[in-house]
């Protein structure tokens, strides 16, 4: 009999199963930054006062923020209790590509982290009394650019998961790189409050995602051999 | 009992040299392993024993030297060298939230399924029968380096590299992977350990290299 070896797709699948169950299993790790983003959120309106339009102003800005950092918060566990228990070097000498193992735990991990700031943005887009129509743009601009933020984070996590305290290093690692999506979301959710179009920021965020998903995937892979080695 | 491993493979190591911290590890190691033969590193603490482990894994790369798989260079082959190995590390690579049968079906996946053991065979092997759904982080240290050492079974990988896989097994556990061993000798295997415990083969050609003597 020959040995059988997993199709990658099957071997992708159970990666993604594989940490959507860890997560299930310890499920502060998800409730952590949620939470952290809905109050956020919650507070600026309490402390800036209660003009509308001021708030309305701000709104965009305030919910992108608490967004990134948020998932800024969150990227540290991606790779780091797989390289601690030593299930890192088992991926990194699969059978399979890195790389392609590489995006099924980025897209586990944002389904996790990512995903419930999407699904809870309209409630706050509510609470900070922007328009139907900008709410709208708010998710979509989420949608877009929250993978983009887990993929580019995978590099800076993959770089620095060898360090103790690479904490610092990861945010000076990765905020310059999160700061196009954050201008041109919050622009395009800034433009959509006055009702002109933003199909244009919309596309440029289309771009980053595909760019960082061709890219970012190669890098992280890379980046994990160095940090094992 | 067992289906024997039907090509024959070679590991050829030539001038390997490793530098940790600026120091010289080792240089200049060379040695040639064939299916049936298990290489034994010995050596002081800190002579470097799993910086060589993981150049032979592909973990890392070494410093100087070469290190060919079926005459190829094994960094350059990538997955294709990987798909032949196990690796045990000094960390279990278990997920403590998982279950044992759970953890298996993951490295299955990662590797190539070997068709003659299953998982449930393998824990039974290693003797777990009974803990497929118990939390891997409820077992004591023993049963959870044997949830590991089971990883060894369920892949078909010709080439075993086990950084101190008897840490925190008892007598028994250790016969039994001795017993592993020779097994997978017996079938075309090779392998290459650190260890403390002095091993007993009754199967295969068995090589030593004292990194020690090595040490400068």
């Amino acid at each position: 009999m020959k040995p059988s070896k997993l199709s990658l797709g099957s071997a992708f699948w159970l990666l993604l199963k594989r940490d959507l169950v860890l997560a299930m299993r310890r499920r502060s790790e998800f409730i952590n930054p949620i939470l952290f983003f809905i109050l956020v959120c919650a507070l600026f309106p309490l402390a800036i006062g209660s003009d509308p339009n001021l708030i309305r102003k701000i709104a965009p800005g305030v919910i992108w923020v608490a967004a990134l950092l948020a998932s800024l918060l969150t990227l540290d566990s991606l790779f780091r209790g797989d390289f601690e228990d030593g299930t890192l070097e088992q991926y990194v000498l699969s059978a399979h590509p890195v790389s392609i193992l590489v995006i099924a735990k980025v897209i586990a991990h944002w389904l996790i982290t990512g995903l419930p700031l999407i699904l809870v943005a309209p409630l706050l887009g509510v609470l900070l009394s922007l328009p139907a129509g900008a709410t709208g743009i708010l998710v979509l601009t989420l949608a877009l650019g929250t993978p983009v933020l887990s993929l580019i984070g995978s590099v800076g996590v993959a770089l620095t998961v060898g360090l103790r305290r690479g904490g610092v290093l990861l945010s000076l690692l990765v905020l310059p790189l999160y700061v196009p999506v954050l201008i041109f979301a919050t622009d395009a959710v800034n433009t959509a409050v006055t009702g002109i179009p933003v199909t244009a920021q919309l596309s440029i965020i289309g771009a980053m995602l595909f760019l960082a998903l061709a890219l970012a995937p190669l890098a992280t892979a890379a980046s994990l051999r160095v940090s094992l080695s | 009992m067992h289906t024997a491993i039907s090509e024959s493979f070679t590991l050829e190591a030539r001038g390997l040299g490793c530098i940790r911290d600026d120091r010289q590890l080792f240089s200049a190691l060379d040695f040639t392993l064939r299916g049936g033969e298990a290489l034994i590193l010995e050596g002081r603490n800190g002579s470097g024993k799993t910086s060589l482990l993981r150049i032979l894994c592909g973990i890392r790369l070494p410093d100087d030297g070469v290190l060919r798989w079926q005459g190829e260079d094994a960094h350059r082959l990538g997955a294709e060298f990987h798909q032949h190995i196990a690796y045990l590390g000094h960390r279990d690579g278990n997920k403590l939230d998982l279950t044992p049968l759970e953890n298996l079906r993951i490295a299955q996946g990662l590797g190539r399924a070997r068709a003659d053991i299953g998982i449930e065979e393998a824990l039974d092997r290693v003797g777990l029968y009974g803990f497929e759904d118990v939390p891997t982080r409820n077992l004591s240290a023993g049963q959870q380096r044997r949830v590991a050492i089971a990883r060894l079974l369920i892949t078909e990988a010709e080439l075993w590299i086990l950084d101190e896989p008897f840490t925190s097994l008892d007598r028994k556990g250790i016969e039994d992977v001795e017993g592993m061993f020779d097994q997978h000798l017996a079938r075309g295997g090779m392998a290459v350990l650190t260890t403390h415990h002095r091993m007993n083969f009754e199967q295969g050609e068995v090589h030593r290299i004292d990194l020690s003597e090595r040490l400068q």
